[in-house]
């Protein structure tokens, strides 16, 4: 198993060394540039910003440069930001990011895997009924609908939460919008998921096979469903944490949270390119490292998947 | 005489579908003695999986429900139980195995785990002990390096070998009876043959009594001491080995062991078979629910359930052919 784990890890580097490659070359052919929405500058200046930054170079020197620096860990200057470099930037941001991200999967995966339990254990009753008509509303509301709805009654009608803004300024209530406003159709998309799955383990031969041995329903939960059940749970992840993060871009500019997706976000309007580039890797990096770890994960919760 | 340990009486589980009300079984009685081998044989839908899951009140209720009955095990009443009384008797008294080994045991778990958990819950042993006598059980099943095996996951064993590794676990606690639903029905040929065996060498090693639920005839010839055989959710006729198959009184049961192929008599043309279906069991009228598909149906069989006719300890029949005799 960990030579699997060891070779998986590898095959990481050229899925990253594609998406830097492909990203690079896409910013470059969008139009405009880092310096081309500003008033004229004068064709001398222009020239020297220019070679301040190798853009006089050809494409593919240019290319060679970046990959270099990046697997240095530098990803450069910002082009509209003359003080900090883009590694400053992800460095303030992407921790308040992680935060958001990381609260908003973990109560989407232990709240949804509750709910979607205990509403196949009572089945047709008041409890699944609740649970799984909030699964229904998240499931059909939107992000961008949700966020600024929350935020209008919570913080605008009844006052309880902040309307924006961050923990160093409220405490951790800043949290509680984006949070929810985030992890909410995860945690109905899994609610909804992991009762199906639940009410199918529940009635399998395996269960019967447990009931019939005489041991408790509890033990039976926990020790024969729970991870059979569990498993469509975990393979939604890797879809999960990529909504996740695109959700959090959004949450991020409804809440002006001062995360990694606001500068995603700025630095695409501003044709920021290093900074783009450098959100861009982040962001997939993060994927692509939960993706492997949801492999992992899978692998070792069925012991019929095989590592050869 | 032996002594009997089960004897269930009047049982009747009905299911509430949308449809109407399912009688699966509807007032099935029999007697079950220490050690013996007792089949219970029909077609599919006779009710035969429900009668035995109700003993272990295994029935999924909603929709099922046991309506009336008693089964005395030891002068108790497994219906009046409660739930830690009922699991205390499951897997402990009365061990189950069932029709698809692929499906019945826990894919994530190891064998080990699944053994052991059973007999440390039944038996007071610490966990080596547990495993000391799964391992004792898999060998006795016939599993080649048990010691070894029992850390392998179902999925590293064939159909056959997960059938005794069911056979084993069913047996880890040493229980009265064994309740055995078509175990070898989801199996290749050779091999059915082979568990058959096994289990009932173990048994009669170990003095289980068994309930075979079959629907091969075979089977229940070669093996068991006594036939019930049921239809539409009633036992339709009772009697030993030799009266079933030697003296077969109900058309059904007839027609049941006409329709077997038999090799040791010149085959004349097609294989007989039973016309028609089994009916449904829901909202049965009350007549003989077999005269649709009986060659002797009378105007009375149409009319009348017929009564049950007593020929002796334990052979009975229910049908109106033998109102008359004695
Ligand atoms: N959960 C259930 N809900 C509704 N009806 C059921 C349920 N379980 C069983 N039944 C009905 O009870 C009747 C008897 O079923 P049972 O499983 O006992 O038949 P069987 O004799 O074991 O047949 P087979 O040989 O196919 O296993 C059938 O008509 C079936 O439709
Ligand atoms: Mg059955």
């Amino acid at each position: 198993m960990s030579k699997y784990i060891i070779r998986r890890a590898l095959g990481l580097i050229p899925t990253m060394l594609i998406i830097i490659t492909v990203c690079f070359f896409l910013i470059r052919v969008a139009p405009g540039g880092p310096f081309s929405s500003e008033k004229k500058i004068p064709p001398q200046i222009m020239k020297n910003i220019e070679k301040k930054y190798h853009m006089d170079e050809p494409l593919i020197q240019q290319y060679g440069r970046y990959v270099v620096n990046v697997l240095r860990g530098d990803f450069g200057p910002s082009y509209k930001y003359k003080d900090y470099d883009v590694n400053y930037y992800i460095a303030q941001g992407l921790p308040k990011s992680l935060l958001l991200g990381t609260i908003s999967i973990l109560l989407a995966v232990l709240l949804g895997t509750a709910a979607g339990m205990f509403s196949a254990l009572r089945q047709n009753t008041w409890v699944d009924y609740t649970w799984m008509s909030f699964a229904v509303v998240g499931i059909s509301v939107p992000v961008f609908v949700l966020g600024p709805v929350l935020m209008y009654i919570f913080s605008i009608r009844l006052g309880w939460l902040p309307v924006a803004g961050w923990i160093d300024e409220h405490g951790l209530k800043a949290l509680v919008l984006p949070v929810l406003a985030l992890f909410y159709q995860y945690f109905a998309t899994i609610a909804r998921l992991s009762r199906a799955s639940f009410l199918e383990t529940i009635r399998s031969d395996y269960v019967r096979t447990a009931k019939a041995k005489g041991l408790k329903t509890s033990y039976i939960m926990m020790k024969h469903v729970l991870k059979g059940a569990s498993l469509p749970v975990v393979s939604y992840l890797g879809p999960a944490f990529s909504g996740i993060i695109t959700g959090s871009i959004v949450v991020e500019q409804i809440f002006r949270v001062p995360g990694l997706g606001r500068h995603f976000v700025q630095s695409a309007f501003n044709r920021d390119y290093t900074m783009i580039m450098g959100t861009v890797i982040v962001y997939s990096l993060i994927l692509v490292i939960m993706n492997f770890l949801v492999d992992v994960l899978y692998g070792y919760l069925d012991p019929r998947i095989s590592y050869s | 005489m032996s002594e009997v340990i089960l004897k269930v009486n009047d049982l009747k589980t009905y299911f509430n579908t949308d449809d109407g009300i399912v009688k699966a079984v509807d007032g099935v009685s029999f007697e079950l003695e220490k050690g013996e081998m007792l089949g219970i044989v029909g077609e599919s839908g006779s009710g035969k999986s429900v009668t035995n899951l109700s003993l272990m009140k295994l029935i999924p209720s909603p929709p099922g429900k046991i309506m009336s009955g008693t089964a005395m095990l030891d002068g108790v009443d497994i219906f009046k139980m409660n739930d830690n009384e009922i699991r205390k008797l499951r897997g402990n008294r009365i061990g189950m195995i069932f029709q698809d080994p692929m499906t019945s045991l826990n894919p994530f778990l190891r064998i080990s785990t699944q053994m052991i958990e059973t007999i440390m819950l039944h038996q007071d042993k610490d966990k080596s002990a547990a495993r000391a006598r799964a391992v004792e059980m898999l060998e006795m099943v016939g599993i080649p390096n048990p010691s070894k095996r029992i850390n392998d996951y179902p999925h590293q064993f064939s159909g056959g070998m997960r059938q005794r590794v069911m056979i084993a676990m069913a047996l880890s606690c040493d229980p009265e009876i064994l309740i055995a639903d078509e175990p070898t029905s989801a199996l290749d040929v050779t091999i059915q043959a082979q568990i058959i065996e096994v289990m009932q060498e173990l048994c009669r090693k170990l003095n289980t009594a068994v309930i075979m639920i079959t629907h091969d005839l075979g089977v229940v010839a070669g093996i068991c001491d006594k036939v019930c055989v049921m239809y539409a959710g009633r036992i339709v006729e009772k009697g030993s080995n030799d009266e079933i198959f030697k003296d077969p009184k109900h058309p059904y049961t007839q027609g049941l062991i006409k329709s077997v192929p038999r090799l040791d008599r010149p085959s004349k043309g097609r294989l007989y078979s039973i016309e028609g279906q089994p009916p449904n069991v829901i909202d049965l009228p009350e007549c003989c629910p077999f005269h649709p598909r009986c060659e002797k149906a009378m105007d009375k069989c149409r009319n009348t359930y017929p009564p049950l006719k007593v020929f002796g300890k334990g052979r009975e029949v229910s049908c109106w052919l033998y109102e008359g005799e004695k």
